[in-house]
């Protein structure tokens, strides 16, 4: 049976209904979860879409960790439920622990917003099981604080447990080791930059990010 | 009694400071000369309603700790005061 996926919104997030599409264009079915709610119990997979959750005051994803849906993102990582944080997503899983490390500014300041070449590094995620290592993938990035950053014993950890997903085969913005996206030891969590959802369709440009959300879509049929 | 938190955070050493490096590297081209380095960050004034200074003080570095610094890149530098 197909799971349906969370597509979580806080105020300010802006990429909640390209996620919903993309989901549905891949044959998938979503459905929109407010912050203020407090049970997944429905879903069988989340995503935490882009955006500026909470206007990014303080730092982007520092307030969003606390909205009540957070408590149950939690539960569900922790149960095994697949769990994508994409851009900003990403930046409020790892404000709330749920990766490791945090996201800084772009070396150099620039707000990027164009194409990047990425290459798998590792399929053992829910989001890279259907991709091959080496695999190169065009989707756009779209951030100002997208620069990947953590101390040299997580990156070691990282690294040794194969848990970098995703690389920049050309770094834009400054990353530790080249990193656009990791994924938690299970690999049930995982966190871009790059947006996937936005390159679902060759009329976008690309239709490189299926491999990436259809990837989620098997992890959240498995689920349901 | 009624306390002033002032917190400012910063990030940690050997974290890349981008705002910092350009603001730096803007100095010389107005003319200030003898600026050997600048580093960014924020700062936050906290009043606090606590029964001492003690307690303000761990009032203080329990809400930098949890919300105002990431400790994974920053770090808080705390004063309490009477107000």
């Amino acid at each position: 049976m197909a799971g349906t996926i969370g597509v979580v919104v806080f105020p300010g997030t802006n990429c909640e209904h390209d996620a919903v599409s993309a989901v549905e264009t891949l044959g998938g079915s979503a459905r929109l979860v407010f912050h203020t709610e407090t049970s997944l119990d429905d879903l069988d997979g989340i995503i935490l879409p882009g955006g500026f959750a909470h206007g990014d005051y303080l730092r982007p994803g520092a307030i969003a960790r606390f909205s009540p849906i957070m408590g149950a993102v939690s539960a569900f990582a922790a149960a095994g439920g697949p769990v994508v944080g994409i851009c900003n997503g990403f930046q409020v899983l790892c404000e709330a622990h749920l990766l490791p490390g945090a996201l800084q500014k772009n070396r150099g300041l620039s707000f990027l917003c164009q194409p990047a070449t990425l290459v798998v590094a590792s399929t053992g995620s829910i989001l890279t099981s259907g991709a091959t290592v080496g695999q190169r993938l065009e989707i756009p990035i779209n951030h100002f604080s997208g620069s990947y950053t953590c101390d040299v014993e997580t990156l070691r950890i990282l690294e040794d447990e194969d848990r970098i997903v995703l690389r920049y085969a050309t770094n834009p913005n400054g990353s530790i080791a080249d990193i656009a996206g990791i994924a938690n030891g299970p690999g049930n969590v995982v966190g871009l930059m790059p947006h996937p959802e936005r390159a679902v369709s060759e009329l976008l440009g690309s239709s490189d990010g299926a491999v990436l959300l259809r990837s989620l879509l098997d992890a959240a049929s498995v689920a349901a | 009694m009624r306390f002033l938190a002032r917190v400012e955070v910063r990030l940690r050493p050997g974290i890349a400071d981008p705002e910092g490096a350009t603001i730096e590297r803007a100095l010389p081209a107005m003319g200030f000369d003898g600026v050997a380095s600048v580093s960014a960050g924020r700062a936050f004034r906290v009043e606090i309603d606590a029964s001492d200074l003690s307690a303000a003080q761990s009032i203080a570095a329990s809400l930098a700790d949890r919300l105002l610094a990431n400790p994974v890149i920053e770090e808080s530098i705390i004063e309490v005061a009477p107000l």
